[in-house]
């Protein structure tokens, strides 16, 4: 595609420099109240802290219990492979749910595909707490497995979705093509179609991972004692009933933003280049 | 191939491992049998000198070991009232008194001896029904603070403070700080004209003299006098007092903590004839403890003068016994709570808080005088202080389930039939096969839960009590008679605002973020990865937290939103007096959290579509935004159709922005339909029943709107 001119190409950036601007500036003074010595919330225009220590760092990275465990690795861990575990079983059900709603026809098939939306319509409020009673009878309270599977189950509906529409935006030729070299069903899946929705998968990835990595109300009602919160937990116990830690929560608050700007990265080559190598043409 | 191979193969080993983690990392150590557990919200310096406490008691009484659970604060009243019932909860906790109605009602505590040299306002604190229900730990109780560089000595009685007020008000200073539109802070000058917030029968009784005068103690302040800024926020008290630009404040223990180490303090209980409000923070037993009598015996010793000492020096609290304190700040506040009067632990005063915070917004805002501010407020708590709807009988109602349950299955037997059904469902068995998985989790997880919650919505629940009422939660929530359609109680003006909110977000959720996607997408772009990189900040920090920040740039006095108005030569805004301003607030805040979801959707949908199509249109010569609206947009739709529905969902049924941004106000106008749904439920006396008809009307609600966008999208289809 041909490029636009040189003042075309400055106007956009110099656009896009300005939204970037406005989007980060309010996330300056997360960044000044946490390298600030004080608890207290910031409030002045000027964003820029002075002096600056890496105190409030510090304290959040070396809590620990009355016993002395280091809390922070582990409450980290817990985060790491509830979201991980998460993002592994949503993923596989959504991968799998998402190709048969897009490639078979069969009864229900539109009736489920609604089901999906229609399960996400349930306000939460009403549903803590028989969750909890559920979770309670199937010894899954103070569990990684029972947060692992009620968050993947709440981030299905929305990756189904998101990789249906994408399964049908891939012509079925291919997948004729491959099944007349004597492909089976599952082959022609898992080696012709998940590679070819892989900006898909990344985004519904970077959601499913993003559904357990902030979440915190269902995660402190159902997870008891400091070793095994998730850190958004963690965070929470700087908030009190009228005061609250401004500093470390925000030191907190963007350590715990760290791991998904990285895992962004990471994905953001296929989200980006998904197509553009392969032979696929429309 | 191969190396496909290999990668799925990897992939898989790291999904099993992984799972295997989640199975296999336990959830906490198991415990010693006789341990007692101990559930608190301390944080900060308050947590470590309870732990302390608790490390000496341990090593004191081996035999009532207590192991010290810290909980977030948030949502700590509803953990204790899903778990405790289920011999899940702790066999002790730590909280305020002011709940212990409701909880005793729920059968949650048990009754516990309390010594005699508990100081009497404490002690009224813990008794509920003619029984003692905590041991008193520590006395919170508001006092005023003051810059002694400013005033030599504290002011005694009110005539003094308004006189000091005024004379410390000058140039960018003021003379008294406090948190003007919160019913907390301004208790002090109710309880002391005499005021109480319910009779000896329980009856709200806030419409009175007394809390008029302290309605016109707060306007005074802001408005008339000025001697305290407009919109004091916690935030704006704390930022003042340290910058040395307010020479009082009235506010509670929790201030010092807030204080700046380089600021000059000093504290003094508030002057006459003000009577702060006491909190009690007490340990309380829970009914369902292990060992009852060790619970109690732990609970009695743990507050009792042997571990006095260290809460006082390293927590820095008042205790509910005379005693002398090493320094001034906590003699001060020891002398406040002598002559406080103990916040009314009944259930019902947790009606009180909401109406009595927006009574005192709309008085300081000049939008009611103060006796018609405190006629609002009773009226107000009275609405919601609805009472329990009698008992209905439950057979018509599960008759008419019945039917309708025999009427579906007729219904669905004789469509089988006719459309082959179970042979065609046998003959996409592999298909099924496909949908098990994440239809079982869906079923159980989701489904399960919500029918069941849903079923609450024919009960009313009261103290402890259920009790069948049919439809009569739906009935009063759809034909309310004690307020106008356009009150902001009102379901139908609520849900206006919803719609309103849902739809303007989705708008700018996706056109921002489909902009912004289609100029990061070009090759020839320099620097995409870093732009794109630097956009999802918002998505990736907790919102929590951005959200407050946003409040704070949008308050009138201090945020930087006006500061940038000021500097273009505009008037200050006061963004939360009115509602479109308010509005606007909220929706800002939550189009900021919201376009960089789709801008990732969108840029992963823009993958399916062909390059050559659009260079074929852009050699035929069709313009940039031709190209968009005529090749990419409508190849677009079908991957970002199903973003835009569930966004409309979700944002339908968002609450915490509204809750952290606006917190509703102008009076209660800018909620939306779910966070009416939360306060019934978790802050006004948990009416789970009338909160579970709320949650099926926002259900069916949303069912109507998809149902009405299949039909518009069928028929573009046709057309």
């Amino acid at each position: 595609m041909r490029r636009p001119s040189l003042a075309a190409r400055l106007a956009i950036h110099a656009g896009l420099l300005l939204i970037t601007f406005a989007t980060l500036y309010p996330v300056l003074w997360v960044i000044k109240m946490a390298l600030t010595d004080s608890q207290a919330f910031s409030l002045s225009v000027n964003p820029i802290p002075w002096p600056i220590t890496l105190r409030n760092f510090q304290d959040v990275v070396t809590t620990t219990d009355m016993e002395g465990h280091w809390l922070f690795g582990r409450q980290l861990l817990n985060s790491v492979v509830v979201s991980a575990a998460t993002t592994v079983v949503g993923m596989i059900l959504a991968c799998t749910a998402g190709y048969a709603f897009s490639r078979f026809e069969f009864p229900g098939n539109k009736a489920g595909l609604k089901g999906m939306l229609v399960t996400q319509m349930f306000p939460g409020v009403v549903m803590a707490i028989p969750l909890y009673i559920l979770m309670d009878r199937l010894h899954l309270l103070d569990s990684l497995t029972g947060l692992t599977l009620v968050y993947s189950t709440t981030a299905i509906p929305f990756c189904v979705w998101m990789l249906k529409g994408y399964f049908d935006t891939i012509p079925r030729e291919l997948e004729e093509a491959a099944i007349m070299d004597g492909a089976s069903q599952w082959t022609v899946f898992t080696r012709v179609m998940l590679p070819l929705v892989r900006p898909a998968l990344a985004v519904t990835a970077l959601f499913s991972f993003m559904t357990a990595w902030n979440e915190f109300i269902l995660a402190a009602t159902f997870m008891n004692g400091a070793r095994s919160y998730t850190l958004p937990v963690a965070l929470q116990h700087y908030v009190g009933d009228y005061s609250t830690e401004w500093g470390r929560f925000a030191a907190g608050a963007i350590l715990v933003s760290i791991p998904v700007m990285a895992l962004f990265m990471l994905l953001q080559r296929h989200l980006v280049e998904g197509l553009t190598a392969g032979g696929v043409k429309g | 191939m191969t190396q496909g191979l290999d990668r799925s193969g990897a992939w898989q080993r790291t999904a099993a491992g992984l799972l295997l983690m989640a199975l296999l990392l336990p959830g906490a150590p198991a415990r010693a049998v006789e341990e007692l557990v101990l559930w608190h919200v301390y944080h900060g310096r308050e947590k470590e000198g309870i732990e302390s406490a608790i490390k000496a008691f341990n090593e004191d009484h081996p035999e009532l070991r207590i192991l010290p659970q810290d909980q977030p604060f948030n949502g700590f009243s509803s953990k204790l009232r899903s778990a405790i019932p289920r011999g899940n909860g702790p066999d002790l906790f730590i909280y305020n008194h002011d709940q212990i109605g409701g909880w005793a009602d729920a059968g949650l505590l048990a009754p516990q001896e309390v010594p005699g040299d508990i100081i009497a306002p404490a002690l009224e604190g813990v008794r509920y029904k003619d029984q003692y229900w905590g041991q008193p730990l520590a006395c919170k109780t508001a006092a005023l603070f003051y810059n002694p560089e400013l005033l030599p000595r504290p002011p005694g009685n009110d005539g003094e403070l308004w006189e000091t007020a005024h004379r410390e008000t000058r140039n960018d200073r003021y003379g008294l700080v406090y948190e003007a539109t919160s019913i907390y802070h301004n208790a002090g000058w109710f309880l002391g004209a005499g005021g109480s917030f319910f009779d000896a029968q329980g009856n709200i009784t806030v419409d009175t003299p007394a809390m008029a005068a302290a309605l016109d103690f707060a306007h005074r302040s802001v408005m008339v006098d000025r001697v305290c800024p407009e919109e004091a926020t916690a935030v704006v008290v704390a930022q003042l007092f340290n910058d040395g630009k307010a020479a009082m404040v009235i506010n509670g223990p929790w201030f010092l903590s807030e204080i700046d180490a380089d600021t000059p303090f000093a504290v003094a209980p508030l002057p006459q004839p003000a009577r702060p409000m006491l909190t009690v923070e007490s340990v309380f037993v829970s009914a369902y403890a292990e060992d009852l009598e060790r619970a109690k015996r732990a609970a009695t010793l743990l507050a009792g003068t042997e571990y006095e000492e260290m809460r006082i020096a390293e927590a820095r609290q008042v205790v509910a016994r005379e005693r002398d304190y090493p320094d001034e700040v906590l003699e001060a506040f020891a002398a406040g709570a002598r002559t406080s009067v103990p916040t009314p632990n009944l259930p019902q005063m947790a009606l009180i808080w909401e109406p009595g915070n927006a009574a005192f917004r709309r008085v300081v805002r000049g939008a009611s005088t103060p006796e018609e501010g405190a006629e609002w407020m009773q009226r107000r708590a009275e609405i919601l202080n609805r009472p329990l709807p009698p008992a209905s009988d439950p057979r018509p109602t599960l008759i008419v389930i019945g039917l309708l349950g025999l009427i579906a299955m007729l219904w669905t037997t004789v469509r089988a039939r006719r459309e082959q059904l179970v042979k065609r469902i046998w003959a996409s068995r592999p298909a099924y096969a496909y949908l098990a998985p994440a239809a079982v989790g869906m079923l159980l997880l989701l489904v399960l839960p919500f029918v069941t919650g849903s079923a609450l919505s024919f009960f009313a629940h009261r103290a402890g009590e259920f009790r069948f009422v049919g439809l009569q939660n739906f009935a009063s929530i759809l034909f309310a008679q004690d307020y106008p359609i356009t009150d902001p109680l009102s379901f139908y003006f609520t849900l206006g605002v919803t719609t309103m909110w849902t739809l303007c977000n989705v708008v700018l959720h996706v056109s921002i973020g489909m902009a912004i996607a289609m100029l990061l997408r070009d090759p020839w772009m320099k620097l995409r990865g870093f732009y794109r990189v630097l956009l999802i900040v918002p998505w990736a920090i907790p919102n929590y937290i951005t959200a407050l920040i946003w409040k704070g740039m949008f308050n009138k006095q201090f945020g930087a939103i006006n500061g940038l108005l000021e500097l273009l030569g505009l008037e200050p805004v006061g963004w939360f007096s009115q509602f479109w301003t308010a509005f606007a607030a909220n929706l800002c805040t939550n189009t900021w959290l919201g376009f960089p979801f789709m801008m990732v959707v969108t840029l992963g949908a823009l993958q399916a579509i062909p390059r050559d199509l659009e260079e074929a249109a852009e050699v035929d010569g069709a313009s940039r935004f031709q190209r968009f609206r005529h090749v990419v947009l409508p190849l677009l739709r079908p991957a970002l159709l199903p973003a835009v529905i569930l966004g409309t969902i979700w944002t339908f049924n968002q609450f915490n922005i509204v809750y952290l941004v606006s917190a509703g106000e102008p009076d209660g106008g800018t909620e939306i339909l779910i966070s009416e749904a939360y306060r019934w439920a978790f802050s006004r006396e948990a009416q789970y029943g009338y909160a579970a008809a709320y949650a099926v009307l926002i259900f069916a609600v949303l069912l109507l709107y998809t149902r009405i966008t299949d039909r518009i999208s069928a028929r573009a289809k046709g057309v």
